[in-house]
């Protein structure tokens, strides 16, 4: 374990000072995360267009540095593109996080590999996981518009 | 007291974790275990094992002495009236909630009143939240003001004549508070309220003399004594458990059963249903006699002095926020940094070594109350030293070195 590995500077940046934060206009959808273990909270937004492509997405909510920056990295690199790309983005996140340390994902540029797998040292820390995860729950419950609020202690 | 002869005494502190000498400041959590402990567990399960009770073979009666050994130790360690009074429970949170039942069965009606604090405990709530749902209780929260002292006079004024039972910590495990229990049990009495007393946070550090307190229940948790997990205690006045139903049923508290009646057994019997957590009984007594080689005294001069020591190098540290300033307060110090959440202190110090806890501390109400959605918790132990605070808060100064915050 190394504490570098968890906390790499794009953590700590984005951590301190996170993109797409707020409510973005006119947002399609919406929803609530929170794990109750640490208190971490997240609402996402999510402006989906007529070809059901991510026009914008943003968040608000509270939470340690690797939440904080997970979901802002998560804003980023969903942006743009389709929502079927965008679900495959959240798997291969999540597979990284909890199988590979690795991103597997054809749907991203060198650069926003980069990114995502700074996250990938969140696997040395189990407690730890969770934070890392819950925007990206969040953002499939809102793309699925599922009525109840995603928490981090019913989700494995 | 010589700390390092005390120290020496606990087999994790010899070793290491993430390469570094543990500093652990968790006993709030749980305590670490002593060697005595964990030889009389040993020694009771390679020889003297046998479940306790009916059995008439030596085994047995030699294990049911010493698991009845424990219990006399434990009453002149609360200073009970008598050995009738110490039930055995799983933890002080089975404790409750085995109050919370069977009082709630007999006395609790829709409508009536719990009284309880913004201190407490997950354990000294939920179990009460049941009679709500159940019953139809109704749950008050006496307020706390901003140092985490209980309102004396909000407190009176809560106690109303349906208010069937109080609830109450004798020591909070966020802001250290030590509640004026005797206080508490004397406005009660005048208003002829009986008063349970969570005493997981008290019991290791702090005298507890439940004649003196005069309080009709007090719940302790053995594993933060020193002791072994699996094992917690019901202090209650004899003629509450003599009114009282049990609890759980089953083998050992009954004394006949028929197709058409059962009765129960005799205090405490009645109370401990099924096989206990015998070796853990018998080895808790080795942790009283570990409590009671240093003296009470000794524990609370050390451990005011270490947190008079920690609380004074804490607050030199820049945007450090101790959380609480109560009147009279114990070793358990919640903090905050600004900028860094308590997720990230903990993994980081964790890293050094230094073993605190990060989260609401099973207390969400008081940190809804306090604002606050998260803490870091340093809790002292006896066997902690000056050294471990000053590690504690040089692993601080790393964590605003890897945020870069100044």
């Amino acid at each position: 374990m190394d504490l570098k590995e968890l906390y790499q500077d794009i953590i700590l940046e984005h951590g301190k000072s996170p993109r797409n934060y707020g409510k973005c206009e006119k947002y399609t959808h919406q929803a609530k995360g929170h794990n109750p273990l640490c208190g971490d909270q997240v609402q996402v937004y999510l402006k989906l267009n007529k070809e059901n492509k991510v026009e914008d997405l943003t968040f608000e909510g509270s939470g340690c540095a690797i939440s904080i920056a997970s979901t802002s990295i998560m804003t980023e690199l969903v942006k743009g593109k389709s929502v079927k790309i965008a679900k495959q983005i959240i798997v291969d996140f999540l597979d990284m996080i909890r199988n590979t340390a690795d991103i597997k994902s054809k749907d991203l540029d060198d650069d926003q590999k980069t990114k995502i797998m700074s996250l990938s040292g969140v696997k040395q820390y189990p407690m730890r996981v969770k934070c890392a995860t819950l925007a990206w729950h969040t953002l499939t419950s809102a793309i699925d518009k599922k009525k109840e609020d995603v928490n981090t202690e019913s989700i494995d | 007291m010589d700390i390092n002869l005390i120290k020496s005494q606990f087999p994790i502190f010899s070793k290491k974790v993430n390469g570094k000498f543990l500093t652990y400041l968790d006993s709030s959590n749980s305590s670490q275990k002593p060697l005595s402990v964990l030889k009389a567990l040993d020694y009771f399960y390679k020889n003297e094992f046998s479940n306790i009770g009916r059995s008439i073979h030596s085994l047995a009666v030699n294990a049911t002495n010493k698991f009845e050994e424990t219990r006399m130790s434990v009453k002149k360690f609360i200073n009970a009236n008598s050995k009738d009074e110490i039930i055995f429970t799983k933890n002080a949170t089975e404790a409750i909630n085995l109050v919370a039942s069977s009082f709630g069965q007999k006395y609790i009606k829709e409508g009536d009143e719990i009284l309880v604090t913004d201190l407490e405990h997950h354990s000294n709530y939920v179990p009460w939240h049941y009679l709500r749902e159940a019953k139809g209780a109704i749950i008050k929260f006496a307020p706390i003001n901003d140092d985490g002292d209980i309102i004396i006079e909000k407190f009176k004024e809560l106690i109303s004549p349906r208010t069937k039972i109080i609830a109450i910590t004798h020591l909070s495990n966020v802001t250290g508070t030590i509640v004026p229990i005797k206080e508490i049990v004397e406005i009660a009495r005048k208003k002829n309220v009986p008063v349970l007393v969570d005493g997981c946070q008290s019991a290791p550090h702090i005298k507890i003399d439940v004649k003196d307190l005069d309080c009709d229940f007090y719940a302790i948790s053995c594993h933060k004594v020193y002791g072994p997990t699996g094992v917690g205690i019901l202090y209650a006045k004899k003629k509450w458990l003599e009114e009282l139903p049990p609890y759980i049923g089953g083998g050992g508290m009954i004394s006949e059963v028929k197709k058409n009646k059962v009765s129960y057994a005799p205090l405490p019997g009645k109370f401990e249903a099924g096989t206990m957590p015998t070796a853990e009984v018998v080895a808790f007594n080795e942790s009283i006699k570990f409590m009671n080689s240093i003296g009470i005294n000794n524990i609370v001069k050390h451990e005011a002095e270490l947190t008079g020591y920690a609380l004074e190098k804490l607050k030199k540290i820049n945007s450090v926020n101790i959380v609480g300033n109560p009147k009279n307060k114990a070793g358990v110090i919640s903090f905050t940094i600004k900028g860094i959440h308590p997720h990230d202190i903990s993994t980081i110090v964790d890293e050094d070594g230094v073993a605190i806890r990060a989260g609401h501390h099973c207390c969400q109400v008081l940190h809804e109350r306090l604002n606050l959605t998260a803490t870091a918790r340093a809790s002292i132990g006896v066997y902690n030293t000056k050294e471990d605070i000053d590690v504690l808060c040089k692993a601080i100064e790393n964590c605003r070195k890897v945020f870069g915050s100044k």
